[in-house]
């Protein structure tokens, strides 16, 4: 315990360090401001813009999408991960076309998907489905698969129902598996929706941050970085905070 | 104890497909009496679960029949049975006072009747401190304990055990047999206790079940004549001593069997 | 009986695999006809049909137009995978050798994997310039960090009977390593490395795809731009069979080390 507060000291004194070295090499003109700019200017930046109010349509944009492809992703990733648990003959032929799916750039397909759907919403939730559901598709199975077998014979004595068994037994035994599944996802959703957005977009922050490099304006560029990333550190901060307290009440000791 | 059949098996056999085809059971022919405190020994391998899963109905015989309460098992689980299995069969999700009530979502009891039972249960088995805490922060007997207690809520005509206390120390497994006995006198229900330990077949059954190596047929049936109301100080009873040596005699040479066929 | 399929009836793994050949066979021709019909519906707009793609594809592999951006693809894919693969194996050693270090850096790493990393590419540009070198930077940037904590975890992982046998044994300290400490770390570096490769490909092709103006990136964005449907898929179709074969080929390279892939 002492050791994991020591270690956390540590972190944050050396995330700290490297910021104020930043922060000095720009102030003491060590760093050309087109290249880079201060820490402090990157979060006035930031503070400005939102507070002003014009990052708005880009944060409903590209928060809405990231949601919706998360949502689909949970859902169809988990209905697809019940199926083919449930289809033996199924299962065979998924595995390794699984086991290879991340091995392949989805974003590669993000024109494709543009072309077929139109430069709007549909392409970017597509592409962060795409992202997103084998990973849910993933940990459902090995959810699954890890349900205690006397849990199931409990559910036979009992004489549930599938669908009982299904909601009461499998899906709170696999929790745990399937939690880090919807982590994984929402993880993967925000990159490919920002990604997509920023290779090739009208909306959004992706787009925001790209439009503000091709026009030369740093400050608003580090601005609208910072946010992104100050975003996608928190979602996944707390997901991680809750699967460890998940995974803790559950396990021995 | 009433002479009355409750479980009664005829020439059941139970096969495992193969190819080849291994019979894991029989042929049996059993008759257990309504009330009474019957345990299984066997050696590894014979089919002692098989005959559990036979009887609780989640297995179905491949020929011959099972009956309980006079009515045909088909390889559905009747009302009125409680399983305590081998494993931990506790649910880490659920708190104890949960796990205990999950038998009863099915049960259509009134709100009020179900926390009553919950919490006899949860008393009888002595768990009244734990009843907010969950699995995972509980001892091995102690989560026995919880899948027992959430047997009991249903109030079981037939429970059945299969090697409830195998992942104890001694001690432990000599005080929940005796526990085991206070919940058999209080509730009037027919035990079925599978067991490798033949100490404790000996000093907690009415009647002890010996088992041949695989396919497991009953080789042996003893009678103990204990009274009702014993617990596990019968060990120094000179009777227990000679119980125990009678059922060694019978079992040794099924257990090299077994263990020739392993090795 | 119901209950979903936790019960193993398993038929003789020779039969399971003609079967399971049969239905991947099957899913490949309903995968086509979707292809298939998804080019013919939109009338050659968006995706261009299999039996198209693959009649440009072939016209396309004997142009010199297309070797001279495969290469440039390839030249900074090789540098960034080679340059990750060893940083990461350094880096990775050091933090797993170095217990309390380990401990400090993991979560940063592992943060770093759920930024979108994309954001951070005109950093890189601003930095590096455009050209090869902000491509090498960026693979690297996504090649690194998974090799960096695979490393680790193998050196953690490491039972401590291992180096104890080998001091039983009275092996020297390049005796221990090669025979014992390597040897036993080899399925995670492997895996590692495996993924680094994907991800240090996907780097340098999203660089191409931003800014650049070399490379299979750069060619699938232009094509499209250009309206040029054909190029485009014929491009995915390349990047995709690639992607697949390495990672098919290193999982058999590391299924032959012993453990299977985490």
């Amino acid at each position: 315990m002492r050791r994991r507060q020591a270690a956390l000291i540590v972190r944050i004194a050396v995330l700290a360090s490297l910021i104020v070295l930043l922060e000095m090499a720009c102030r003491l003109g060590l760093v050309d401001p087109l290249t880079v700019i201060a820490p402090s200017d990157m979060v006035s930046s930031m503070v400005d813009q939102i507070g002003s109010g014009e990052l708005n349509a880009s944060i409903a944009a590209t928060f809405s999408t990231i949601v919706l492809a998360f949502v689909l992703a949970v859902i169809g990733g988990t209905a697809a991960g019940a199926l083919i648990h449930r289809l033996p003959r199924l299962r065979d032929v998924a595995d390794p076309l699984l086991a290879s799916y991340y091995s392949v750039p989805t974003f590669i397909f993000y024109p494709l998907l543009v072309a077929l759907l139109g430069l709007g919403q549909a392409p970017l939730v597509v592409l962060g489905v795409l992202s997103a559901a084998p990973a849910v598709v993933i940990s459902t199975l090995s959810g699954f698969d890890n349900v205690a077998p006397v849990l199931m014979k409990l559910a036979r004595v009992h004489r549930l129902t599938p669908a009982r068994t299904l909601a009461w037994i499998v899906l709170p035994a696999a929790l745990p598996h399937l939690f880090t599944g919807f982590k994984l996802a929402l993880s993967y959703a925000l990159i490919g929706v920002i990604a997509g957005e920023f290779i090739l977009s009208g909306t959004g922050l992706g787009y925001a941050i790209s439009f503000a490099y091709q026009s030369f304006d740093n400050r608003t560029m580090y601005g609208v970085m910072l946010f992104v990333l100050l975003v996608a550190v928190v979602a996944n901060g707390v997901l991680y905070v809750w699967e460890g307290r998940l995974a803790r009440r559950r396990s021995r000791g | 104890m009433s002479g009355e059949s409750h479980v009664s098996l005829r020439e059941v056999v139970r096969l495992y497909d193969g190819p080849p085809a291994v019979q894991a059971l029989g042929p049996i022919n059993l008759e257990i009496r309504r009330g009474e405190f019957l345990s299984i020994v066997g050696p590894s391998g014979c089919g002692k679960s098989t005959l559990l899963d036979v009887v609780s109905g989640l297995a179905r015989p491949t020929s011959g029949s099972v009956r309980f309460e006079g009515r045909e098992l088909r390889g559905e689980v009747p009302e009125g049975l409680g399983v305590v299995f081998q494993e931990d069969s506790s649910m880490p999700w659920l708190s104890v006072r949960d796990n205990v009530a999950f038998s009863l979502r099915t049960s259509g009891l009134p709100k009020q009747e179900a926390g009553d039972r919950v919490d006899h249960a949860v008393s009888f088995m002595g768990l009244a401190q734990f009843v907010d805490h969950y699995p995972a922060q509980l001892s091995g007997g102690m989560r026995q304990r919880v899948c027992i207690a959430r047997t009991l809520v249903l109030h079981p005509r037939l429970i059945l055990l299969d090697e409830p206390f195998g992942a104890l120390d001694q001690q432990t497994r000599l005080l929940m047999g005796d526990e085991l006995l206070r919940l058999w006198r209080e509730t009037g229900a027919t035990v079925l206790l599978i067991t490798h330990a033949l100490d404790e077949a000996a000093m907690l059954s009415d009647r002890v079940g010996v088992m041949s190596a695989r396919p497991g047929r009953f080789i042996d049936l003893v009678e103990t004549e204990w009274p009702r109301d014993r617990d596990s100080r019968v060990i120094s009873d000179p009777k227990f001593g000679a119980l125990t040596g009678r059922l060694w005699s019978s079992l040794r040479e099924e257990s090299l069997k077994a263990m020739g066929r392993a090795a | 009986m119901s209950g979903l399929s936790l019960g193993k009836n398993q038929p003789r793994l020779a039969s399971r695999r003609r079967v399971r050949a049969v239905d991947t066979t099957v899913l490949v021709l309903v995968m086509l006809s979707l292809w298939q019909a998804i080019g013919s519906w939109t009338r050659g707009v968006a995706v261009s049909p299999p039996l198209q793609t693959l009649v440009y594809l072939v016209g396309l592999l004997q142009t010199s137009m297309f070797w001279d951006h495969a290469v440039a693809t390839l030249q900074a894919f090789l540098l960034a995978f080679v340059l990750s693969a060893l940083m990461g194996l350094a880096l990775g050693l050091i933090f797993g050798v170095r217990r309390f270090a380990g401990e400090v850096a993991e979560p940063i790493l592992a943060g770093f994997y759920t930024i979108p990393k994309v954001t951070l590419y005109p950093v890189v540009l601003l930095l590096f310039g455009l050209g090869m070198s902000a491509k090498v930077a960026f693979g690297v940037m996504h090649g690194l960090v998974p090799m960096t904590l695979f490393t680790l975890g193998a050196v953690r992982n490491l039972s401590p009977v291992l180096v104890r046998t080998a001091r039983v044994l009275q092996l020297s300290p390049g005796r221990t390593m090669r025979w014992v400490l390597v040897p036993a770390c080899l399925p995670d570096i492997v895996n590692g490395l495996r993924i680094s490769f994907s991800l240090s490909l996907l780097g340098v092709l999203i660089g191409e795809m931003f800014s650049s103006q070399r490379g299979l990136g750069f060619l699938l964005v232009n094509g499209m731009a250009q309206h040029n449907v054909p190029l485009s898929t014929a491009i995915v179709t390349v990047i995709v069979a690639v992607a697949i074969a390495a990672n098919t080929l290193m999982l058999r390279v590391g299924r032959r080390f012993g453990r299977p892939d985490a």
